[in-house]
């Protein structure tokens, strides 16, 4: 059962099904069994894993011979966790848009999109990286434009055309490094052994870097991200923010530093400033924000900084933090942005001023807020903790005063999240959060099982440091040779 | 040869039924004499080609597919006429029998071996295209496109012209081999009447393909041409033109490439901006899918600057990806046109909710023309670039990428103008040709995008 074609197709399928499907109702439930389903078929993955530094469950055919086009998919234990992160969230971002009425065209860009996503996280070929790179945009945009709020047009297409510009730079750089193959194919293995000069590298890694940059999003190329996310539903920031921005850390890990180590040793060390710069800037934002969606869109720049800040580090440490944190930001944003849902629709307020008080009216809510909230500041037993920990340790072996501004995400998280969770589950009662309804149904599901991952990876996080620790040590010593 | 012979006497043909009023068998028995002619190339296949009637054509695997792809896109175009002559023009043989006409020229240019034969061809093709262009006499517009289209096309044709008499004059030939020999045996001291004899050739071929700085005719043509007209003249007529110029300049320039890679360059680049900034200016679709396809012709000419073995599988790719996107294009704005009377973008407006079905099929063309993964226009622009950055254009190819940047910003409108900006509007009808053209094209599209081995290695 372990056929990774097969989990990468489920989802187009099942795109393709719902596409015809007219009724609201059947096709959430036709989505969410779909949904379910490549969870049920992720579990072989995990369960035949072996946790070493290989490539595992490796599927290869013959795509485009004539340009040395391969279809060539496999897992290791970088790919395992966004795997796992993706399956696990797409069946908990449909269950949370139970509340509205979306047709079947809605979930099948879900769908459409969580293909894209895998091909990304498994791709061993650069230009099938670079189909799933795209096709995990192409849904996001119509999701942002076809339901998002004020403005929807112009900011994502502002979202479209940044992104692309990237993704194409991307794209002539990997056939750059085709044309340098001796064998003129688009294989990882063949790109990892290219002995290019340090010039051509540091081009390389520039042209990688911007679409990564971009997608993550780092400072100064974050600019498209807090539009974004405020103007689109909450499904379509829940995958921006929960999953996609992950394919750019990732691509970091898996393709920008190992391809170009020695463009990395030229760079290294501007992208590792920029990445705290933009743990401080975010910050500070999100301090003085009053819109409560474009504050948790600014506090998610600043956490996506620490990770970059992690994997620009470049040590176990750094590496490790960055994989569970990637899993553990994955879990808290949704969770975020999900309460923040919730209050909004029932309020109509975007404002923190207007609402106060909900704690009263909604106890069940205030307690899993108040959870997700220590989670995303870090604190001990929440899976936050051990993420920022690792990271910060990885930083600091680069440069204490690295481990310094980096630490400030730490006292201004907590500055800002608290502020967040004061200004609406505490304080006084008003006229709006008087009659405000506590979560129910399938709001209540979402919510505990998120509480749940927040809880149990926090207290026992060694299955997912498991996982990823052979690879990343493997891959850490290949670089350290070169 | 047969299929060329078969083509005259269809178009004749079609002539005299129209004469007869037989108007319901105008169509079907087009479509059967296109079959036949496409089946008289099949046959030719993975034969040993050999130049024909002493040395005048050659239909070798690369003159074949770009036959056939004209024939098929014909076939396509031609289907969407049904009902479409009748509400534009009470001629309606006449439309049949002068696309034929024009087809056969554009046989004649793809598999040409000498140049005699290239000026024929041109000749044949152009002169059914001024009628063409003005054929709803009543119209001003028409008239307008039909004169300027005339003018500049007769202009263009005395350059090319007195470029074959100076190529005559260094060579003493008209053949597409002895040329070859004489460029390969003189390379270093190439006669200055062969030099100019190539710029005037770019300038007449420029012409015709709508390259800038040669470009202004094209938007007036276009736009005042009957859409469908139009629709053939941006699909195989800029087919035949482009493959005319790559089997030139492949086949007998090639060792004076240093020569020409500069001039074409700067063609290229200066059409792709013109063609790309003027289109995000438009207010009319139809104008903004004419820009477009000046700006297509820029990266067009991209596969003959990095010429190779490479270069006519990747054309072949991106003209065939390029046609079928604007036949849906095309399509779907004729559709549109007759629902609500305009051309503009706002006459878009809405379309998803109503006909879901053809605001999908427009939406997949539209990501194609911008060159998005999982479509065949991605497969072309990926081969394009790696032709071009495997010769080391890499200026070029930053400046054609920033371009495919911007032409997200107007491909995009017309997807923004469908799903996006609600109206309310009537569902509009599509007949059961237009279905099926519409279908066969978005798969097409899909299928190149996804399984692309199926169409490459066979030129």
């Amino acid at each position: 059962m372990d056929n990774l074609y097969l989990l990468l197709l489920l989802p187009v399928l099942g795109a393709l099904l719902l596409g015809f499907v007219k009724q609201s109702k059947l096709a959430k439930q036709i989505a969410l069994v779909i949904s379910l389903l490549t969870v049920i078929l992720t579990i072989p993955f995990v369960l035949n894993f072996v946790p070493d530094a290989s490539m595992q469950f490796v599927r290869s055919f013959a795509w485009l011979p004539s340009y040395g086009i391969n279809f060539h998919v496999g897992i290791d234990g970088i790919s395992l966790p966004l795997v796992l992160l993706t399956n696990g969230l797409i069946p908990l971002i449909i269950l949370s848009s139970f509340r509205n009425e979306y047709k079947g065209g809605f979930y099948a860009l879900i769908l459409f999109m969580q293909s894209g996503l895998l091909l990304v996280f498994t791709a061993l070929d650069a230009f099938i990286f670079y189909v799933g790179w795209e096709a995990a945009l192409i849904p996001i945009y119509f999701i942002c434009a076809l339901w998002g709020g004020e403005n929807r047009i112009r900011v994502n297409l502002k979202f479209f055309a940044y992104t692309f510009l990237g993704s194409l730079l991307m794209l002539i750089a990997i056939i750059y490094l085709h044309l340098q193959v001796p064998e003129r194919n688009f294989e990882l293995v063949s790109f990892y052994q290219l002995a290019l000069d340090a010039k051509t590298q540091g081009w390389i890694f520039l042209a990688f870097f911007l679409a990564f940059a971009v997608k993550m999003p780092i400072f100064p190329f974050h600019t498209w991200q807090p539009d974004t996310y405020t103007t689109a539903p909450t499904v379509g920031t829940m995958l921006l923010a929960g999953i996609m921005l992950k394919m750019g850390v990732y691509g970091l890990i898996r393709w920008l530093i190992p391809i170009s180590p020695l463009g990395f040793e030229q760079y290294g060390m501007i992208c590792l400033i920029l990445a705290i710069i933009g743990i401080v800037y975010a910050s500070i934002i999100a301090l003085q924000q009053n819109d409560i969606k474009r504050l948790i869109a600014y506090s998610s720049i600043a956490h996506v900084g620490l990770i970059g800040a992690g994997v620009f580090a470049w040590n176990v440490q750094g590496l490790q933090g960055a994989m569970l944190q990637m899993v553990n930001h994955g879990i808290n944003v949704v969770g975020l942005f999900f309460v923040m849902d919730i209050i909004i629709n029932r309020t109509q307020k975007q404002d923190l001023r207007e609402v106060g008080g909900i704690a009263k009216s909604a106890p069940k809510l205030a307690i899993v807020f108040l959870v997700i909230i220590m989670a995303a500041i870090g604190l001990p037993i929440t899976n936050g903790f051990i993420g920022e920990f690792l990271l910060l340790v990885g930083v600091y072996n680069e440069g204490i005063w690295y481990a310094v501004f980096s630490g400030l995400t730490l006292i201004l998280g907590a500055a800002y999240m608290l502020r967040l969770y004061q200004k609406t589950m505490l304080g006084e009662v008003n006229d709006i959060t008087l009659n405000f309804k506590d979560i129910q149904g399938s709001e209540t599901i979402v919510l505990v099982i998120l509480v749940l991952f927040i809880v149990g990876i926090g207290v026992y996080p060694q299955p997912i440091l498991n996982i990823s620790e052979a690879a990343v040590t493997n891959l850490i010593n290949q670089i350290s040779i070169k | 040869m047969g299929a060329i012979i078969t083509l005259s006497l269809l178009a004749i043909l079609v002539l005299y039924l129209g004469l007869f009023k037989a108007k319901k068998t105008l169509l079907p028995i087009s479509v059967l004499g296109l079959v036949v002619a496409a089946a008289f190339y099949i046959v030719l296949w993975n034969k040993t080609a050999i130049p024909l009637f002493n040395g005048m054509v050659f239909f070798d695997h690369f003159s074949l597919v770009f036959s056939l792809l004209m024939i098929g896109i014909t076939v396509l175009i031609l289907l969407l006429a049904k009902d479409y002559f009748d509400i534009v023009g009470e001629h309606v043989a006449e439309y049949f029998a002068l696309i034929l006409f024009s087809l056969t020229g554009g046989l004649i240019i793809v598999s040409f071996y000498n140049l005699s034969m290239l000026f024929i061809g041109v000749e044949i093709m152009s002169v059914a295209l001024y009628i063409l262009a003005g054929i709803r006499k009543s119209d001003y517009a028409s008239n307008e496109a039909s004169l300027k289209y005339f003018l500049m096309g007769a202009f263009s044709t005395g350059f090319l012209l007195f470029g074959i008499a100076l190529i005559y004059g260094a060579t003493g030939s008209f053949g597409m081999s002895e040329i070859q020999l004489y460029v390969q045996n003189n390379v270093q001291n190439i006669s200055p009447l062969f030099y100019t004899g190539i710029i005037l050739f770019i300038i007449g071929l420029g012409f015709k393909i709508g390259a800038a700085p040669f470009h202004f005719w094209v938007p007036d043509v276009y736009d005042g041409s009957p859409i469908l007209i139009t629709t053939f003249m941006s699909t195989v007529v800029k087919v035949a033109a482009i493959a005319a110029f790559l089997r030139l300049f492949w086949f007998c320039f090639e060792p004076l490439s240093a020569f020409w890679t500069p001039v074409l360059s700067v063609m290229s680049i200066a059409t792709l901006f013109i063609g790309n900034i003027t289109a995000l200016m438009q207010q009319s679709f139809k104008r903004m899918l004419t820009y477009s396809s000046v700006s297509h012709v820029g990266y067009m000419l991209f596969a003959i600057l990095s010429l190779g073995g490479e270069s006519a599988n990747a054309i072949l790719i991106y003209v065939g990806a390029y046609s079928l996107s604007s036949i849906v294009a095309f399509a779907g704005l004729i559709a549109v046109k007759r629902n609500s009377g305009s051309e503009q973008f706002e006459s878009f407006n809405g379309l998803a909710k109503k006909n879901p079905y053809l605001s999908f099929v427009i939406a997949i063309a539209m990501l194609s023309l911008a060159g998005i993964p999982l479509t065949a226009g991605f497969i072309g622009k990926f081969m394009m670039f790696s032709a071009a950055l495997n010769n080391y254009h890499i200026i070029l190819l930053i400046i054609a990428v920033m371009n495919a940047v911007i032409g997200i910003y107007y491909y995009f409108r017309v997807i923004v103008a469908m799903y996006f900006k609600p109206l309310d509007r009537e569902v509009i009808d599509l007949n059961l040709n237009y279905k099926i053209v519409l279908t066969i094209a978005t798969i097409l599209t899909i299928c190149l995008g996804l399984y692309p081995a199926i169409i490459t290695n066979i030129v």
